[in-house]
């Protein structure tokens, strides 16, 4: 039941020790505190090492081309190896069960222009699967489809500051843009976490590029994820199966490490995945510590607080307090205190992270945070502890007889 | 209102103990105003102790207003002492953080009574003992003297059957003294049964009958002509 009385003795006690209730709440308030920015410290410094991967999707698998090293079944090195759509398909149709998603790229430079502003950009022709592999983020509009595809539609998906760039403060979706000459429609505006550069491309179909520039069917890079089923080991044999059958396939030597070249994103993510791991494991060492130094501290105070009170327990036995009620009082000034000094020290915390966080980003600190739950959890923690150590000597105290606590001294 | 018979208390000092009561017998009735004389050491303050429940017996019987006190629970002991004693102590024992007011109602709290109720009869018995303009102020804002009144007015909030004062007026001046006095035989005369101990001739003198303490054992235990604390005032 809740007893309006209780709580008004428990908010007087608070209120006429003040100084007794700024000391406890002040070591739970440093305590959450501490915790809450070291322990997002330790996270900058983890988002740090996620950000560097963060742009592609992690099981990303890169296929590039380049010239030939070595002589091999009669044809000679230095040959220039070319993919066209029919290595795209042929991973397609193959491997298809292993891929998650998959898409060719053509590389070109557009001077792009509307109405009177004009700049270079770097084009990406692309299939729709491009959107998943480089995780852009559609603002406006949508990306590119497959029935851009197969019309070879003139239209383009624009990066959020070619949009600012050009179409100033109005908006570019459903306008023309001019590419080299061309007018292309802007269906799409993406935004992208990979930083400004990829924020000024422009993305068009695929066979849009082909049919324009040059009328064939080359490509200059593939893509794709493969099936994020697959372990670290069959993602490696993946990848190697893959890079066998290409160079077979343009009758490259297995030995030449140029003309067909396979990157497999796993192999960076197994490291990363390690290194976080080890922060993790800091992470957690820094979260115990600081708690059980606020454990100890608040176990002390109200150790202390049991004691300094013992007299005033005494006056109130005398009077018919029952040990119950006792009890009682002396807990819940304690985790009232903790709770809201928790609060307190949370609020701070984030508060502090909050204000210096931007600035530690050259000290590889990025987005230092916490999560909520986790420092809740804390300082439900630390009420917790508060709470039997204020409970063990409450009981104690709560048993005194009268006579003993009244005693003069 | 309370028989004592054959009542013993003793504390371990170290590996002995100290035997400091050694069969009391005693029994006052309603409206009596006794005091408990003794030097130091005579165990006047245990007995007065184990009367108020703040302390218990060894070994003996003690029957308060027909109940018999023994083995009691502490929270049994909690609401006997409320409902039955008031208590007065040489130190005032005010909560130093409440107001007079506050003070005096507190045993009315732990009758269970609603907050306004409460602080009306808290009111009600600060006026009583004069102090009603300075509901208000903590116990540091007061003399020894006016501490003392709250006190008192504190141990009758809760109208006891019973008022237990030990050394009432020990850390008050001569004049202030028999001020108190004065105050706690207009309590006995309205029908207060009032147990204090002292160790002062003429305060033990102001009360109706006399009880001797030495090496815990009852001396003498006599009636006395009253002597009236106002003709001092």
């Amino acid at each position: 039941m809740f007893d309006i009385d209780l709580w008004r003795e428990i908010f007087q006690s608070i209120n006429k020790n003040r100084t007794r209730s700024l000391l406890s709440g002040f070591t739970v308030a440093f305590a959450i505190l501490l915790f809450t920015i070291l322990f997002g410290i330790a996270n900058g410094l983890k988002n740090t090492f996620a950000e560097a991967f963060v742009d592609d999707a992690n099981n990303s698998i890169f296929i590039r081309s380049g010239r030939t090293t070595k002589a091999h079944k009669g044809l000679q090195a230095g040959r220039r190896i070319q993919f066209k759509n029919e290595d795209f398909n042929y991973i397609k149709d193959d491997f298809g069960n292993k891929v998650e998603f998959i898409t060719a790229r053509i590389y070109r430079n557009a001077q792009a222009s509307f109405r009177n502003e004009q700049n270079n950009y770097s084009l990406r022709a692309v299939h729709p699967d491009h959107q998943f592999l480089e995780k852009t983020k559609i603002k406006e509009g949508r990306y590119i489809n497959q029935n851009d595809l197969q019309n070879r539609t003139k239209i383009v998906v624009i990066g959020r500051l070619v949009e600012e760039d050009l179409f100033l403060k109005t908006t570019a979706l459903g306008k023309y843009i001019n590419l080299n000459g061309i007018q292309y429609k802007v269906v799409g505006i993406f935004t992208d976490d990979g930083g400004d550069n990829e924020e000024r491309l422009i993305y068009i179909p695929i066979t849009t590029a082909q049919h324009i520039y040059g009328n064939n069917d080359y490509i200059d890079q593939i893509n794709l994820t493969y099936n994020p089923e697959m372990d670290y080991n069959q993602a490696i044999a993946f990848s190697s199966l893959l890079t066998r059958k290409l160079k077979d396939r343009f009758s490259v030597a297995r030995s030449d490490q140029r003309a067909v070249r396979v990157r497999n994103m796993a192999e960076g993510t197994k490291q990363v995945d390690a290194m976080t791991g080890g922060l993790t494991v800091i992470i957690l060492v820094i979260g115990f510590g600081t708690l059980i130094a606020g454990i100890v501290g608040i176990s002390n105070i109200m150790i202390f607080i049991v004691k300094e009170r013992t007299k005033e327990i005494g006056i109130r036995k005398a009077l018919g307090a029952s040990p119950r009620s006792i009890v009682s009082i002396i807990l819940i000034e304690s985790i009232l205190i903790t709770a809201i000094a928790g609060y307190v020290g949370l609020i701070i915390g984030v508060g502090v992270l909050e204000l210096v966080g931007p600035s530690l980003e050259e000290y590889f600190i990025k987005n230092p945070g916490v999560n909520n739950s986790l420092v809740i959890g804390a300082t439900i923690t630390l009420i917790v502890a508060g709470a039997i150590a204020g409970y063990l000597p409450a009981k104690k105290a709560s048993r005194i007889k009268p006579i003993v606590a009244l005693r003069n001294d | 209102m309370l028989k004592i018979s054959q009542l013993h208390k003793s504390y371990p000092i170290g590996d002995s103990s100290l035997h400091v009561l050694k069969g009391i017998d005693l029994s006052v009735e309603d409206g009596e105003m006794v005091a408990i004389m003794g030097s130091s050491g005579s165990g006047k303050s245990t007995l007065l102790n184990i009367i108020g429940m703040l302390d218990e017996a060894d070994e003996g019987e003690y029957i308060l207003d027909g109940l018999p006190i023994k083995d009691l629970t502490e929270k049994k002991a909690a609401v006997y002492r409320n409902k039955f004693l008031g208590f007065i102590f040489q130190s005032f024992n005010l909560i130093n953080y409440k107001t007079a007011l506050e003070n005096v109602a507190l045993p009315l709290y732990y009758q269970g009574m609603k907050r306004k109720q409460r602080q009306e009869l808290a009111m009600f018995h600060l006026e009583k003992v004069g102090l009603a303009g300075w509901a208000q102020h903590l116990p540091k804002e007061l003399s020894g003297g006016q501490n003392q009144r709250v006190a008192i007015a504190r141990a009758l909030a809760a109208n006891p059957k019973l008022l237990l004062a030990d050394e009432p007026t020990g850390a008050l001046d001569t004049k202030t003294s028999y001020e108190i006095m004065e105050f706690i035989q207009q309590l006995n005369d309205e029908g207060k049964t009032i147990l204090m101990v002292t160790h002062e001739e003429d305060i033990a003198n102001m009360c109706k009958r006399i009880v001797r303490l030495r090496d815990g054992v009852i001396m003498e235990d006599k009636k006395v002509k009253q002597v009236r604390a106002e003709q001092y005032v």
